[in-house]
């Protein structure tokens, strides 16, 4: 039971940890708290449904159950979604950074921009649930007592791979290290001539691709509905800074005490209460340590 | 004739609801530069306190005490206030913006409770029997709202006249020194989180005035009163007329809910019963496009900040 508990977890902690990378990029190098930035989960996830209504989810391949066409679904979708975040800054964001306008003021804005995409959905596709695909599959034992759905453990393969690669990308290349810098010290990172409205928008594309991952492996599992990343909210910025804002490492290690936290809470607690869980570790992190696992003390 | 008179009665009755929800966001917000996203979380409080307080006894739930209209009032005040006070003490004195976060999470969680908390607030059923003020002496509905709105009227003009005062003594200047600059409020010896915490205590007492004030107006209480876009309609509402004036508040509140309840009556109207769930997402949109767009075009509001409290001195 417990075995079983922490998978599903692990789980829902991959997913959480995708898009909870973006907020924490958000709060880190953007500098705001981009309320906004679930509706990218959902988007991604709906932008892979135009596809795969256009292809289908491919016939099942091996275990699964989509093909190829589920995976370059997911790709387009993840470009799309990035130049969605892109876009949504250049009407919304960057008019407002241009004017120098509070933090607070782009908090808002995220407020209404979130409003605006998340009933966009609403409009075009109904409140009604949808499925990528409606095939079964049986799960596998894991471990002893522990069983997962082969496309579960597709998505954990995939994401540990993307958070490796994405590591080493901020690790290793210039852009990584300019974006390591901004979420440091953006005074100076402007200063040592790093162009940054560029690098804003990188980051946006990359937040949104990571976000639209999120969504789609949220989709996968086992569905869409307007509401499914909205009803992730907390668990981001949870995660996001419980890990410590701005580490990479530390949103993955956030998005899996998060997922962790509201499954095994359900063996004390009601069901009902699952999503309470990232809000009572916020306050307990805030608490006692602002600056988060991974953080260190500004 | 007489219909669209009673629906008037009733649209100005909740336009002043929300309005005194308006005017406790415009004191955080507003006034002392404090991001509270958890509006609806602080109004809900208030109602199903009042509820719990004053509905008579049922078997099957805990509370309903039956108690008289005015102790669910202080104690819907008291309850609203006192979770304001928890929330503050872990976020107010960290960046401005886990405010935002942390008052969203209060928000989702009062919603569970709310949910799944069937034994004190009846589930997603919630409960009726909520005794209305005055509905001893009103006794047809008509009679009553128009009492009630009198009654309402009359706590709005109370509420803005001592918000008014309150702003206008050192405490209010004090509240807008710590936003503006709060190194400088901070080394004349004003305590800054100390005045942060005042007023967000204050400003969501306020809103579970309105919440307690809201149950008492309609006698039930049940979760889907107390959605997420309720927030997101008072920050318009105090976007929109203008933050950190108190007037410009509650002409926002008319402005923006009299916009949602025209589009609403226009949707209703104009779109295929059908497609009813397209019509309600885009009432939502206008919202979100007003709050954006006034951020944009209009930073300031219908009205503006009130400035007279920051003029020099006269001598």
């Amino acid at each position: 039971m417990l075995g079983q508990t922490i998978a599903d977890g692990i789980l829902t902690g991959a997913i959480v940890a995708l898009g909870a990378i973006g907020v924490s990029f958000g709060l880190q190098i953007l500098r705001f708290a981009n309320f906004a930035h679930s509706e990218l989960l959902t988007w991604g996830a709906y932008l892979a449904l135009v596809f795969v209504s256009f292809f289908g989810p491919g016939t099942p391949t091996g275990p699964f159950t989509f093909g190829w066409q589920l995976v370059a679904a997911m790709l387009l979708a993840g470009g799309l979604t990035g130049l969605l975040a892109w876009l949504v800054d250049l009407l919304v964001f960057r008019p407002l950074r241009a004017r120098g306008a509070p933090r607070l003021s782009l908090v808002f804005a995220a407020f209404g921009a979130a409003l605006i995409l998340r009933h966009v959905i609403v409009l075009i596709w109904g409140h009604g649930t949808h499925a990528y695909t409606r095939e079964l599959q049986i799960a596998v034992e894991v471990l002893p007592d522990v069983r997962m759905l082969p496309d579960q453990l597709f998505i954990l393969g995939v994401t540990v791979v993307t958070v490796a690669a994405l590591h080493l990308y901020l690790t290793y290349s210039r852009t990584g290290m300019a974006m390591r810098a901004m979420a440091e010290n953006p005074a100076l990172t402007r200063a040592c001539g790093v162009e940054v409205e560029g690098l804003v928008r990188w980051t946006w594309i990359l937040s949104g691709a990571l976000a639209a991952m999120a969504g789609v492996f949220l989709g996968l599992t086992p569905q869409l509905h307007p509401e499914m990343g909205a009803s992730l909210l907390l668990a981001l910025f949870a995660a996001a800074i419980l890990g410590g804002v701005g580490s990479l490492p530390g949103a993955v290690v956030g998005g899996l005490l998060v997922g962790l936290s509201e499954n095994v809470s359900t063996l004390f607690v009601s069901t009902g209460y699952k999503t309470a869980m990232p809000f009572v570790l916020l306050l307990l992190v805030l608490f006692f340590r602002p600056q988060g696992l991974f953080g260190r003390k500004s | 004739m007489i219909g669209l008179f009673s629906y008037l009665v009733f649209f100005a009755c909740v336009v002043l609801i929300l309005g005194i929800v308006a005017l406790g966001l415009n004191l955080q917000w507003g006034y002392t530069g404090l991001f509270n996203a958890g509006v609806v979380g602080f109004y809900a409080i208030g109602a199903y306190t009042h509820a719990i307080l004053t509905a008579a006894p049922k078997p099957e739930l805990i509370g309903n005490l039956g108690l008289p209209w005015i102790v669910g009032i202080l104690g819907a005040m008291a309850a609203s206030g006192l979770a304001a006070w928890v929330v503050g003490l872990a976020t107010i004195r960290l960046r401005d913006d886990y405010l935002a976060i942390a008052t969203f999470g209060i928000a989702t969680v009062i919603q569970l409770v709310t949910l799944n908390w069937e034994a004190l607030t009846g589930g997603g059923n919630g409960f009726s029997g909520i005794p209305r003020p005055l509905s001893g002496w009103l006794t047809t509905p008509f009679s009553f709202n128009l009492g009630y709105l009198a009654l309402l009227a009359g706590i709005v003009v109370l509420v803005t006249l001592a918000l008014d005062a309150m702003l206008a003594a050192p405490w209010g200047r004090a509240l807008r020194a710590v936003r503006e600059d709060e190194q400088a409020a901070v080394s004349l010896g004003k305590d800054a989180t100390s005045f942060r915490l005042q007023a967000f205590v204050l400003g969501s007492m306020l809103m579970g005035l309105a919440g307690a004030l809201y149950v008492g107006f309609i006698g039930f209480v049940s979760p889907f009163d107390f959605l997420p876009i309720l927030t997101f309609q008072v920050w318009a509402m105090v976007i929109v007329g203008g933050s950190g004036n108190n007037r410009g508040a509650l002409l926002g509140t008319l402005v923006v809910w009299g916009l949602w309840a025209a589009s609403g009556i226009a949707v209703t109207k104009l779109v295929p019963p059908a497609y009813a769930a397209q019509g309600g997402a885009v009432q939502v949109i206008l919202i979100g496009l007003l709050l954006v767009l006034s951020l944009l075009f209009r930073p300031g509001g219908l009205l503006g900040e009130n400035s007279i409290n920051s003029k020099p001195a006269r001598d």
